[in-house]
């Protein structure tokens, strides 16, 4: 009854094309902004904030990104924790060395240089398709790794390869409390994903979504896949590198190589998996999962701290870990975007299917 | 013989004995994605599982032969249990899907393995000295371990045998002919499931061999399931769906990336060979994009 969009006519092109041409989907997402400008920031506490929300922020940047990547343009990549790296690091070096730049100019420019090295990454996916590519983009994973753990320059010089990263200013204003970095991060995410939902449904959308689908078919229909690959693989690697930067400045408030090692890949693969492939809400979707999963458990193993031992508590954490994703994708291998589309389609009826 | 020229070789054969072992695990890979398809992540996790439950047993005071049968005994019942509980469900889903499922059991494996078991780092001895040749080193002045060379006669073996039962015999045909499309071995009478269960079983066991030649090399440790990591750009470099091509790969990565180490290391900082190898897989595939014995990839429209 309440989701029913009967007697909501699109009398124009531009209301034809709107993005959300819903009335409930509007008010809906009203609600969900101002909840989260508003009312998180009145209720929540510091904790829950700088340890659950800002990281559930950031991740959901990275997924949009992979997503555009694999889920839109359907090149599998596990190399998603080295655009991020790239990101974090160049963000660092801008910040530090140039230190007039304004913040947010840095983070998009460390998203840009982290583009550019998505571009090199993705330059062999003309000829290396699927899993060969997966693999091969394995390589970037590794040699970013290393470089970053190998080379101090990067970190300015310190000896231990690990730095705290320099204070943020926005005209003038000190971004210190965890609130100003929450507001900072959400501002990225709801730009990002505008421009995320905007991009996907644009001329270069469709052609991603035309390469993921066959590319040779692509091509036929004068789709130029170099152009179209490539160009997924720059956006996909921005939003990685932004995230990254965000992760570093935001979160962690250091510059770490460690932090973002391959099972950081695989951590936002599973996000697009679970929330779902090619859909901009399952980013969000994923990425809550993957972050509240871990939260749960633990506090799930607390119950029974003292009783287990802490080594197998942890092994069972693991082992319900990985039996959960497997769960999730015999149920639902679609995501739980998928799930959350027939539940729209089945409200659309309620309560009178027939 | 020439120092240097000894020192080069020394390097070479013995990054091509070390690559044999990596072709060891890509071993694994190939047998699974051969007759299904399936990219098993959870191959390194399988080495892992199997090379702890074997050195577990075999500490409790088991004969070796028989702490053997009962650990290929448990990675085939894990291979049964795989293929009811996650494969069966997941029949004709997406590869990509598979893919994930198998990252997940890679976690539940890890956790599996090392909650019955435990984490403690467990030296193995499987009988075979780990001592330079000494025939070879007074003949020619080159060392090499002893135990290199018998896990790739073990590994050269194990490829015979596997080649012979995927050519020969029903089970072997059946094998291939899955490999080639299930939907159609389906639809002529040949029980998949029993088959996937079969090919599982024999990454298993693979597994089991590479558990037990590396965990006397490392330790058996958690570690150990990483190797999966290197035996991955073996896998590209040979195809994913080639056994001869899982062993020529592995001398060649093996013998580069030592030969990097060695002489290219000391240049650009050490550590290397944690991303050579997929380097030189890559440039490999930029020229055959499937891999040196794979299947070539052909695209219908």
């Amino acid at each position: 009854m309440l989701y029913r969009e009967t007697g909501q006519f699109k009398t124009s092109y531009k209301k034809d094309m709107a993005i959300f041409p819903i009335r409930q989907d509007r008010w809906a997402l009203v609600a969900i902004l101002i909840f989260v400008v508003v009312v998180v920031p009145l209720l929540a506490t510091e904790h829950v904030i700088a340890g659950y929300l800002i990281p559930l922020l950031i991740w959901s940047i990275a997924a949009i990104g992979l997503n555009i990547l694999t889920g839109y343009t359907g090149q599998l990549s596990l190399g998603h924790g080295a655009f991020m790296a790239v990101g974090a690091y160049a963000a660092y070096n801008l910040a530090s060395r140039i230190p007039e730049l304004p913040i947010i100019l840095v983070f998009l420019l460390a998203g840009l240089i982290a583009a550019i090295f998505g571009v090199l990454v993705g330059s062999p996916s003309l000829r290396i398709k699927g899993f060969y590519l997966a693999v091969a983009t394995l390589a970037a994973q590794f040699f970013v790794e290393w470089a970053f753990a190998t080379f101090p320059w990067f970190v300015g010089g310190a000896a231990s390869m690990v730095i705290d990263t320099p204070k943020m200013t926005i005209f003038g204003y000190h971004i210190t409390s965890t609130l100003d970095n929450y507001y900072l991060i959400l501002g990225f995410v709801v730009a990002g994903t505008l421009f995320a939902k905007n991009l996907v449904r644009s001329q270069i959308g469709r052609a991603w979504m035309a390469i993921r689908d066959m590319d040779v078919a692509a091509e036929v229909i004068g789709i130029q896949p170099l152009y179209t690959k490539l160009s997924a693989f720059a956006v996909s690697s921005f939003y990685g590198g932004v995230a990254g930067a965000l992760y570093a400045f935001c979160y962690v408030k250091s510059v770490d190589f460690t932090a973002f090692d391959l099972f950081v890949s695989l951590k936002v693969l599973f996000m697009i998996i679970i929330g779902g492939m090619g859909s901009i809400l399952g980013c969000f979707l994923g990425a809550t999962f993957i972050v509240a999963l871990p939260i749960i458990l633990n506090e799930i193993a607390h119950l029974f701290a003292g009783r287990i031992p802490s080594a197998l508590l942890s092994n069972i954490e693991h082992m319900i870990f990985g039996g959960l994703i497997i769960f999730f994708l015999i149920v639902e291998p679609h995501g739980l975007a998928r799930l959350w589309m027939t539940t729209k389609e089945k409200l659309r009826l309620w309560p009178f299917p027939h | 013989m020439h120092v240097e020229l000894a020192f080069f070789i020394e390097v070479l054969v013995a990054g091509l004995l070390s690559g044999v072992m990596y072709s060891l695990v890509a071993l694994g890979f190939v047998l699974i994605f051969k007759a299904s398809g399936v990219f098993n992540f959870a191959q390194g996790a399988m080495v892992l599982f199997a090379a702890l439950t074997f050195v577990r047993i075999l500490e409790m005071g088991v004969n070796f032969w028989l702490a053997v049968a009962i650990a290929l005994a448990v990675m085939i019942v894990l291979a049964i249990i795989i293929e009811r509980v996650m494969l069966r469900p997941l029949v004709a889903q997406p590869v990509i899907i598979l893919f994930m499922a198998t990252i997940g059991l890679n976690y539940f494996l890890e956790g599996l393995a090392q909650g019955i078991w435990d984490s403690q780092v467990h030296g193995l001895d499987i009988g075979i000295p780990d001592v330079p040749w000494m025939w070879l080193l007074e003949s020619t002045n080159i060392l090499i371990s002893l135990f290199d060379v018998w896990s790739a006669v073990i590994c050269g073996v194990l490829v015979l045998f596997l080649a012979f039962f995927f050519q020969k015999g029903r089970i072997g045909r059946a094998l291939r002919a899955v490999a080639d499309d299930n939907q159609a071995a389906m639809s002529v009478g040949i029980p998949l499931q029993l088959i996937w269960a079969i090919v599982w079983a024999t990454a298993g066991m693979v597994a089991l061999v590479a558990g037990m030649i590396w965990g006397q090399r490392l330790g058996v440790q958690f570690s150990i399931s990483l190797i999966a990591l290197k035996a991955l750009p073996v896998l590209i470099l040979g195809g994913f769906n080639s056994i001869a091509g899982a062993i020529i790969g592995g001398l060649i990565i093996g013998a580069s990336e030592k030969v990097a180490e060695v002489y290219l290391g000391p240049i650009i900082g050490g550590g290397i060979e944690s991303w050579v190898a997929y380097f030189i897989a890559m440039l490999f595939l930029i020229a055959r994009p499937q891999g040196l014995f794979g299947e070539k990839i052909i695209e219908r429209v």
